[in-house]
């Protein structure tokens, strides 16, 4: 933490501004309208999806093909990439059950504290709880001891 | 059913499950009254709202190099309270102070929405719902090794074809469930 750009933070709190600022606009934040989409009555958060991946793509593009390494920590600019396992089927199923009962997930689960809607500190909680289950699990399997590659994203 | 075309062909991620829909007798309300609009609340907030979250990971991502999801935050955070090794890793030590930053800015930027734009509002889905979902969404993110920001944004950005696997089973099986759900005479 010592060793940071000193706009390191800085940038954190405005990137995070602007996304929760975004995600409260778009009414993603809303577990309703969430589940709107998946009962197929609004077809609006792919239009949300679709527009911010078009957004980080033109960065990730951009970083990748003309600037080379990021100004506040020397990293070069790479694609989100992970590696394909059975995990990413069994995690993703997982998580689209949760998805399709809650109608919440993270980070719409962050921006939703700031719209007032305090109920969704359960579904944090529990999010919480679900990843230590995970790793509590995984960590007793003999397939992760050699700490098999997570994605940090 | 030419409804289903209509709603297959710009989405073809939802072919399949269109098809499944569609055969079920179960649903053909559901499909009746998508035939007037994809989007009978409009377009321009989710348009909007979009391209802000796609801007505030840019920014970050375009000062550090982070694709910054949020669902790690959840395994970084839990470092600060449990021993367990898997939990302490380097690279989530490195990384809890800002994710923690991140996530509280995030909440801040949505309370600055709801101040200037907004009012606060609370949701009707039923608590148990928000439990078990919460948890599953917990375990699912982290064994998937991302959510709806780190694989369905950040990964289709990058054009990564895990991502678009994993997106493909998490939206297939969530419409799945939250139709099953609502069937079932739950709601909301």
């Amino acid at each position: 933490m010592a060793d940071r750009h000193p706009l390191f933070y800085p940038v954190i709190v405005l990137g995070g501004l602007v996304e929760g600022f975004g995600l409260a606009y778009s009414q993603m934040a809303k577990p309703e309208v969430v589940l709107g989409f998946l009962q197929l009555d609004d077809f609006g958060l792919l239009l949300v999806m679709v527009a911010a991946a078009v957004v980080i793509g033109a960065a990730i593009f951009a970083g990748v093909a003309f600037l080379g390494e990021a100004p506040l920590t020397g990293t070069p600019y790479r694609r989100r990439l992970t590696s394909m396992d059975r995990n990413v089927l069994v995690g993703g199923a997982i998580f689209g059950v949760g998805w399709g009962l809650s109608g919440i997930c993270p980070g719409a689960g962050y921006a939703s504290v700031g719209i007032g809607n305090y109920p969704i500190l359960v579904a944090i909680a529990a999010m919480f709880l679900g990843a230590y289950a995970q790793g509590y699990w995984r960590a007793r399997t003999a397939d992760d001891a050699a700490g098999a590659p997570d994605a940090v994203e | 059913m030419s409804d289903v075309s209509a709603l297959a062909s710009p989405l073809g991620v939802f072919e399949p499950i269109s098809r499944l829909v569609a055969a079920s007798p179960v649903f053909p309300s559901v499909l009746g009254a998508f035939e007037s609009t994809p989007f009978p609340d409009g377009v321009t907030h989710y348009a909007v709202g979009g391209t802000l979250v796609g801007l505030g990971v840019a920014i970050v991502y375009l000062a550090t190099a982070i694709t910054a999801g949020n669902s790690t935050f959840l395994e970084t955070t839990l470092s600060y309270v449990s021993d367990l090794p898997r939990f302490n890793q380097a690279k989530y030590v490195a990384s809890r102070d800002w994710r923690v930053v991140l996530a509280l800015s995030t909440v801040a930027g949505a309370g600055l929405y709801t101040f200037l734009l907004g009012s606060a509002w609370t949701t009707d889905v039923g608590l148990w719902r928000l439990a078990i979902g919460g948890f599953l969404v917990g375990v699912g993110t982290r064994v998937g090794k991302g959510c709806t920001m780190g694989h369905g944004v950040c990964g289709l950005g990058s054009g990564s074809r895990v991502s678009v696997v994993n997106v493909a089973v998490f939206v297939g099986v969530a419409t799945v469930t939250a139709l099953a759900v609502a069937a079932a005479g739950v709601s909301p």
